[in-house]
């Protein structure tokens, strides 16, 4: 699925990032099993703390969010890895019991 | 991600242009394609991504790219621009369609009844003729009106749009069937043409119609049972 299908997550970022935010977008890059949101799907987030679009049915939004802060304040891109055989799902609870990987960079 | 390439993209989605972005997810270098410096594979596992309309990871060699598939939005072109039309509008804008709605009746297509919408006043074979459904296309009629909506199924059934509505009673259909036929389309096409228009849910009022044609829409560009056409289900 393409993102403009669901919501343009791109175009808020931006947005954001034109009015002189610190923006971070994470995408979902693969996904196993039950993953609510296909490959594709995005979030952004910026330093000042606003949120759009998703990268699963809200198991792992705010885990995401904590390492898009991270991204934002040392420009380093992550690979982050959610599912039932890791540690951070049981932390974060992967409720659904997919399994993904979520790619967070920052816009600059 | 640089703005350079999220303005690149933005672009691309104006003008209607499929880009897919690659970005290696060792390093986070990034490549919007297609382009001319692109390596070879890579190129070609893009197109396919694109064809397949699917956001991917792909190995080449030792490394992992993200292939983000940017096609441009689906289109809905509604002829009629009827108070279902304007109940069926917020829907597809919202499940992610650019919606023309095509009405010759200047007092119907008016910017106040859709605000935000492309509306276009030409007569629905000149206005389908402009627009060029495509497969990524959907096509609904509304007017119950033959001299209005009879052209536009007639275009609608010469393109290759992934789903063709019109709103009518069976024995409508069955009409309009009549004078389709007559126009030298045969069963195969004719086939083709959903009506009565949407899922079957019992709607009464232009919110539930719009609602059960938009649903319709969805069931069948995502391939599920839903949305095959009731002959097709019989016959299964």
């Amino acid at each position: 699925m393409s993102s403009v299908e669901a919501e343009d997550v791109m175009s808020v970022a931006a947005t954001w990032a034109a009015a002189g935010e610190q923006v971070a977008i994470a995408t979902v890059t693969e996904t196993w099993g039950s993953s609510p949101r296909p490959a594709g799907s995005q979030m952004a987030v910026t330093k000042s703390g606003r949120m759009a679009g998703s990268v699963s049915g809200g198991c792992i939004e705010g885990a995401v969010a904590d390492a898009a802060m991270k991204t934002i304040d040392t420009g380093a891109p992550q690979l982050l890895d959610f599912g039932i055989t890791n540690e951070r799902a049981w932390e974060v609870g992967l409720a659904c019991g997919g399994k993904l990987k979520v790619f967070v960079e920052k816009v600059s | 991600m640089t703005p350079l390439i999220l303005k690149a993209i933005q672009e691309a989605k104006a003008a209607g242009r499929a880009v897919v972005l690659a970005t290696n997810l060792s390093d986070g270098t990034q490549m919007l394609l297609p382009a001319p410096d692109a390596p070879g594979s890579l190129a070609h596992q893009a197109r396919l991504a694109l064809e397949a309309d699917e956001s991917r990871t792909v190995r080449l060699g030792e490394t992992d790219w993200f292939l983000h598939v940017h096609n441009p939005k689906l289109r809905l072109i509604v002829v009629g621009a009827v108070h279902i039309a304007q109940a069926l509008v917020p829907f597809a804008a919202a499940t992610g369609f650019a919606v023309t709605v095509v009405d010759p009746r200047r007092s119907f297509a008016t910017d106040e009844r859709f605000p935000d919408v492309t509306v276009s006043t030409e007569w629905p074979d000149e206005a389908m003729d402009a627009l060029k459904p495509d497969l990524r296309t959907a096509v609904v009629t509304l007017t119950h009106d033959p001299k209005l909506d009879d052209p536009a199924l007639d275009r609608a059934l010469k393109s290759e749009a992934f789903y063709i509505g019109a709103l009518g009673s069976r024995k409508t259909h069955a009409a309009r069937l009549k004078r389709l036929r007559e126009l030298g389309h045969d069963e195969a096409a004719l086939a083709r043409i959903r009506g009565p228009v949407g899922l079957n849910i019992e709607a009464v009022t232009a919110p539930e119609i719009g609602l059960s044609i938009i649903a319709e829409i969805v069931a069948a560009r995502r391939g599920s049972p839903l949305g095959q056409k009731q002959a097709e289900k019989q016959a299964a």
